[in-house]
């Protein structure tokens, strides 16, 4: 579904962000990206989506990331934002959810159609009518999920999904990526989370692919999350 | 600016007219309304009524567009502020009061301004920045144009978004000043660009991942009736008609 072959960014200025990234996320894996605070992690949802620059070759469904196939690797694509005030940009949840299909070629009608499906589907219906600016940061958060999903993509990848979300909002966050079928790509500090929902994971530390494996074995290993500086999920340690 | 996009959602006549037919009217409006010569004060007048009758049936208070306009309002009615100083021809003498045509075309000005005002924002408290897009769009006016509009319209609403929140920041660790000191304006103003040019960016970079090209497919497809566009056609006729007589100087003929 995914693969990435000498993946190599660097931003204007020379700063090395990422070095030579080899990997291969398969179809309807959910795959938890981890790292510290500027590992690179974001940058590489943003070279998948060819929002930075990068050199190496990235192959999404079938198709080589390039100028003339973005437009479509964007709609196989939903990415959800960190700050859901930077993703909503309509005055109301439904006017967002209807921009991206409608964008992408449905018509009117099929567009509601999805709209509606997935509002039922996240139970979300309340939300429909109401002003972005007006719902909670937790409602936002969800009505954001909600906006990528009415896209209807193949691959939804998240950045930092969790964060600044209170017990509740976070656990309908996991409730609602276990309710979407097809490939997820979760890039989190919130390791409990990615430990809750993602069977693989990648390690990033100082912009190198540092460990890839499945999700329990990388996330129980203290040593290595301690040298890349991140901690055991709080589930772990207590056991 | 949030106010703004929820009385654009409203649902009064005004509201569910085509946004093509508000916007020619509104153009048009403006355009007659800036043709008037300077000295003819009294046909100017009438044309007062046009933006006020206008948010009666939106049931938009007029003080609004005075309260959300106040800072544009002073620059407004500094145009042409030193008219009385150039222009001392004496044109009318009102109860022994000596009007200079400075005088009077300093007037008109502010008033050409408030007027033109009051109509732009009459169509944007009734109309989305999408649904202007898209008219402008379906009267072939250039992609670049409509995006940058959209964009800007955008980008002021991060601005206010921004400044509101540096301005609490840092009110909250300055508690006894008033305003922001002159010694930290240079720094806040960079800091403010350099914060909404990324927001910004990310907002774009939002719009273009959900496939936005510079169309406004989604605002296009809501049904108009035609009534909107005899609607239109009427209100442009009064608005010639009222360019063509003066109204204001018949009726005071008349008394």
């Amino acid at each position: 579904m995914i693969t990435l072959e000498n993946v190599t960014c660097a931003y204007p200025g020379g700063k090395q962000v990422l070095e030579t990234i080899n990997l291969h996320i398969e179809e309807g894996e959910t795959v938890g990206l981890i790292g510290a605070n500027g590992a690179g992690k974001s940058t590489l949802m943003k070279a998948l989506l060819g929002l930075a620059p990068y050199q190496g070759k990235i192959t999404i469904d079938g198709q080589e990331l390039k100028r003339d196939t973005l437009a479509e690797i964007r709609k196989t694509i939903g990415f959800v934002m960190q700050n859901s005030d930077n993703q909503m940009f309509m005055p109301t949840v439904y006017e967002d959810m209807l921009f991206g299909p409608m964008n992408y070629g449905a018509t009117r009608k099929e567009a509601e159609e999805a709209v509606e499906e997935v509002l039922e589907m996240l139970g979300l219906a309340y939300l429909k009518p109401l002003y972005n600016h007006k719902i909670s940061g937790g409602e936002k958060r969800m009505a954001a999920i909600a906006t990528i999903l009415a896209m209807r993509p193949k691959v939804v990848m998240m950045d930092e999904p969790t964060s600044a979300l209170d017990p509740y909002n976070r656990r309908r966050v996991m409730e609602t990526l276990k309710k979407i079928s097809g490939t997820k790509i979760l890039a989190s500090h919130d390791l409990d989370f990615i430990l809750d929902t993602c069977d693989r994971v990648l390690l990033l530390g100082e912009g190198k692919l540092v460990a890839d494996g499945k999700a329990e074995e990388i996330l129980s290993d203290g040593a290595l999350l301690e040298r890349y500086r991140l901690e055991l999920p709080l589930s772990l340690t207590r056991r | 600016m949030d106010a703004i996009h929820e009385m654009a959602s409203g649902s009064s006549p005004i509201h569910r007219l085509s946004p093509g037919a508000k916007l020619l009217l509104t153009v048009s409006f403006i355009m007659i309304v800036l043709s008037f010569p300077k000295y003819q004060l009294t046909g100017l007048f009438f044309f007062v009524l046009f933006p006020v009758i206008g948010y009666q049936v939106a049931g938009i208070p007029v003080s609004t567009c005075f309260r959300k306009l106040w800072v544009v309002l002073p620059l407004v009615c500094a145009v042409g502020i030193f008219n009385p100083f150039f222009d001392r021809k004496i044109l009318a003498v009102i109860a022994g009061v000596k009007i200079s045509g400075g005088v009077i075309s300093m007037l008109s000005l502010m008033l050409k301004g408030i007027f033109c005002l009051m109509a732009s924002f009459l169509l944007v408290a009734t109309t989305t920045i999408e649904e202007i897009c898209a008219a402008l769009r379906k009267i072939h006016c250039p992609k670049m144009l409509t995006a940058l509009l959209l964009l800007t319209f955008r980008y002021v609403h991060v601005l206010l978004e921004e400044v509101s929140l540096m301005t609490d920041a840092y009110h909250l660790r300055a508690p006894h000043q008033k305003g922001i000191h002159h010694s930290a304006w240079g720094s806040f103003l960079g800091q403010l660009i350099l914060r909404t040019a990324d927001r910004g960016s990310m907002l774009y970079e939002s719009m273009i991942l959900r496939g936005f090209h510079g169309e406004f497919l989604y605002a296009e497809n809501k049904k108009y009736s035609r009534l909107s566009w005899l609607v239109a056609g009427f209100v442009l006729l009064l608005m010639i008609g009222a360019r063509l007589v003066d109204l204001t100087a018949l009726l005071g003929s008349l008394l």
